[in-house]
């Protein structure tokens, strides 16, 4: 696995963590379909979360958050809807949210919880 | 705190308006987001903004950044909101002094490395500033001279957005830059012409001088190299020195028209040249977006010189006709209006034919009558009416131009008879200069036995009723250049002849 991948998963269990310790319940990680991958879906209450998270090591070329473009966010929007059909899930509400998350891979420099970032 | 505000000033022709400028430091994905009507240049802020506070040593917020520039509704255009943007941002995330920031009007635009660049427009920017009450401004170090020229504010010129940060008072450390300074003036120092240039046309020099005392429109009539040109631009030397209110005017046209390195108030009245193929846009101001000054503002109070002036197109020509006779012009476009003055002294110069040879001594002209009467008649009757004294320009002879003997008129003496008859002039009318109406019938009316020629002229139907007060006030100026009380039936016949000079 190339060094930015391995980043990526531990990025993505920090974050995973991160939602436990704030009262979301994790319902699925890593999931894919043909139109790409969800990082993680988390549900709090009646409103599930599709999270995307991103990782940097520093924030020299920017902020990790930065690199979410609204195409990508676009795309997330109707990987929610294939997600929910799959899993014949219907949530009350559902949202897009960001987590930026700036570590060298073993500790946590900072950490950014943007909720419902799709407009 | 996650509210930044501050105010800059958005230019619309001449007079500045107060911009209120927010910032509001939002939760969301990181983005910059610019509203309240901001053109191109204004939208490629963002970007510049971005660079050069992350090149201060600063940090752009990784969230969701509103700017909002109000009055939403006016139109705002250029690049000289960067600063204000720019603080406004680190206001709202705290690394700038709030409080300092929101009291203070800021100008100028920022390079990516977080240095400030010279704008245009600066002068009259800041006189706008100090007139809506604001006590100290903010302005890029290269336009300082140009800031400072405006007394009644308090004014800061920094080098980069760092040292705007210092101004303020926040802990930042300032690094050592070169100023952006705006391109030289590359103008000429004084003139190197004279009146005495001009060689045995002495009643051109004369008409030259009344011209200049009274303010009086010229028109130059002559075959090519008959010295026209040469007139045309001495003219200008005659002319007095501004006057501080007119100096501030003309200097903020200057100011608007170009970046330049105004250090100080321009004195001497401007001389505007434009060629033949110029626009009507470019004559009387206008262009999409910012309302730019055209040539006939640009040379307010000073002299617009229009060479070979029927070469100029037909609608150019009667666009001159409305700012001439009210001394401002107005441009409106679809968003905004803006108001210039056009306060000039018009000089036209014409060839009398295409081949400019009709009417010279030892040349044959070689255009048809129907050729010649068609290039004269491109000045309309409207404009050539406007205009109080034609001057005929003949070809000068080797004798005279080589006659030393001859007396010639220096530009300084010129100028100083110029200058006493203002003197008589200001005295007798007073800040009040009397209209038409007053001059014909009113408090001024001549007495029957001088105005003679004037009144069968006009029974002959040879001149208009504004030709007819043209001619009174060329009498006046006459009689004020020769420091007479009241014009005498002599200065009426000679105003007559000056405006009639020409046959048209």
């Amino acid at each position: 696995m190339a060094l930015k991948d391995e980043l990526g998963r531990w990025g993505e269990s920090v974050a995973g963590d991160f939602l436990v310790a704030n009262g979301y319940d994790v319902l699925d990680r890593g999931w894919r379909c043909s139109l790409g991958e969800i990082d993680i879906i988390a549900q709090i209450e009646h409103t599930v979360s599709f999270v995307e998270v991103k990782t940097r090591r520093s924030v020299r070329y920017g902020h990790p958050l930065e690199a979410i473009t609204p195409a990508k966010l676009a795309r997330l929007r109707t990987l929610a809807g294939e997600w929910c059909r799959v899993h014949r899930v219907h949530a009350r509400r559902v949202r897009i949210d960001a987590i930026g998350i700036v570590g060298n891979g073993t500790a946590v420099d900072s950490l950014d919880h943007r909720i419902g970032v799709f407009e | 705190m996650t509210l930044g505000r501050t105010r800059s000033i958005a230019l619309a022709g001449l007079s500045g308006h107060l911009v209120d400028i927010e910032a509001d430091i939002a939760s969301g994905l990181p983005a910059l987001v610019l509203i309240g009507l901001p053109d191109a240049s204004l939208g490629e802020s963002k970007d510049r903004v971005r660079s050069a506070i992350a090149n201060s040593g600063q940090t752009m917020p990784p969230t969701r950044v509103t700017i909002n520039l109000s009055p939403a509704s006016l139109p705002k255009q250029g690049s000289g909101f960067d600063l204000a943007i720019a603080l406004a941002i680190l206001a709202g995330t705290g690394d700038a002094p709030a409080e300092s920031v929101a009291r203070c009007v800021h100008l100028g635009e920022l390079a990516l490395d977080g240095r400030l660049r010279p704008i245009a427009g600066v002068l009259p920017a800041v006189v706008a500033a100090r007139d809506a009450g604001i006590a100290r401004i903010m302005v890029p170090a290269g336009n300082r001279a140009e800031a400072e020229l405006v007394p009644g504010i308090e004014v800061l010129a920094v080098a980069s957005l760092a040292h705007a940060l210092r101004a303020h008072g926040a802990d930042v450390a300032v690094p050592d830059v070169e100023v952006l300074s705006p391109p030289l003036d590359l103008e000429s120092g004084p003139a190197t012409r004279d009146l005495s240039d001009i060689v045995g046309q002495p009643e051109v020099v004369e008409a030259l001088i009344t011209a200049a005392a009274g303010g009086h429109h010229m028109f130059l009539l002559g075959p090519p190299g008959a010295g026209k040109t040469m007139v045309a631009e001495r003219l200008v030397d005659v002319l007095p020195d501004l006057t501080p209110d007119e100096s501030l005017e003309v200097t903020s046209i200057a100011s608007l028209s170009r970046v330049a390195n105004t250090s100080s108030l321009i004195t001497r009245p401007p001389f505007v040249a434009p060629h033949h193929t110029a626009t009507a846009v470019a004559i009387v101001g206008g262009g999409s977006g910012i309302i730019r000054p055209g040539a006939v503002s640009r040379a307010s109070r000073g002299v617009l010189f229009l060479d070979e002036a029927p070469e100029f197109a037909v609608t150019v020509l009667d666009a001159l006709r409305q700012p001439l006779e009210s001394g401002e012009i107005e441009i409106h476009r679809a968003h905004h209006s803006a108001r210039f003055p056009a306060n000039v002294q018009l000089v036209l110069a014409a060839n009398p034919c295409p081949c400019g040879k009709s009417g010279v001594a030892d040349s044959v002209c070689v255009c048809t009558p129907d050729r010649r009467r068609r290039y004269l008649s491109r000045l309309s009757g409207p404009i050539l009416d406007r205009i109080d004294i034609h001057v005929p320009v003949s070809r000068v002879a080797r004798a005279q131009l080589f006659d030393t003997s001859a007396i010639r008129t220096t530009t300084a003496e010129a100028r100083i008879r110029v200058a006493a008859a203002r003197q008589v002039a200001a005295e007798r009318w007073g800040p009040a200069r009397p209209d038409s109406t007053e001059l014909r019938a009113g408090r001024y009316r001549l007495p029957p036995t001088t105005v003679r020629s004037l009144d069968a002229a006009l029974d002959r139907g040879a001149l208009s009723m504004r030709g007819y007060d043209r001619v009174l006030r060329i009498a006046w100026t006459l009689a004020d250049c020769d420091g007479v009380t009241n014009p005498t039936a002599d200065h009426v016949g000679r105003a007559l002849y000056l405006r009639q000079g020409v046959p048209a």
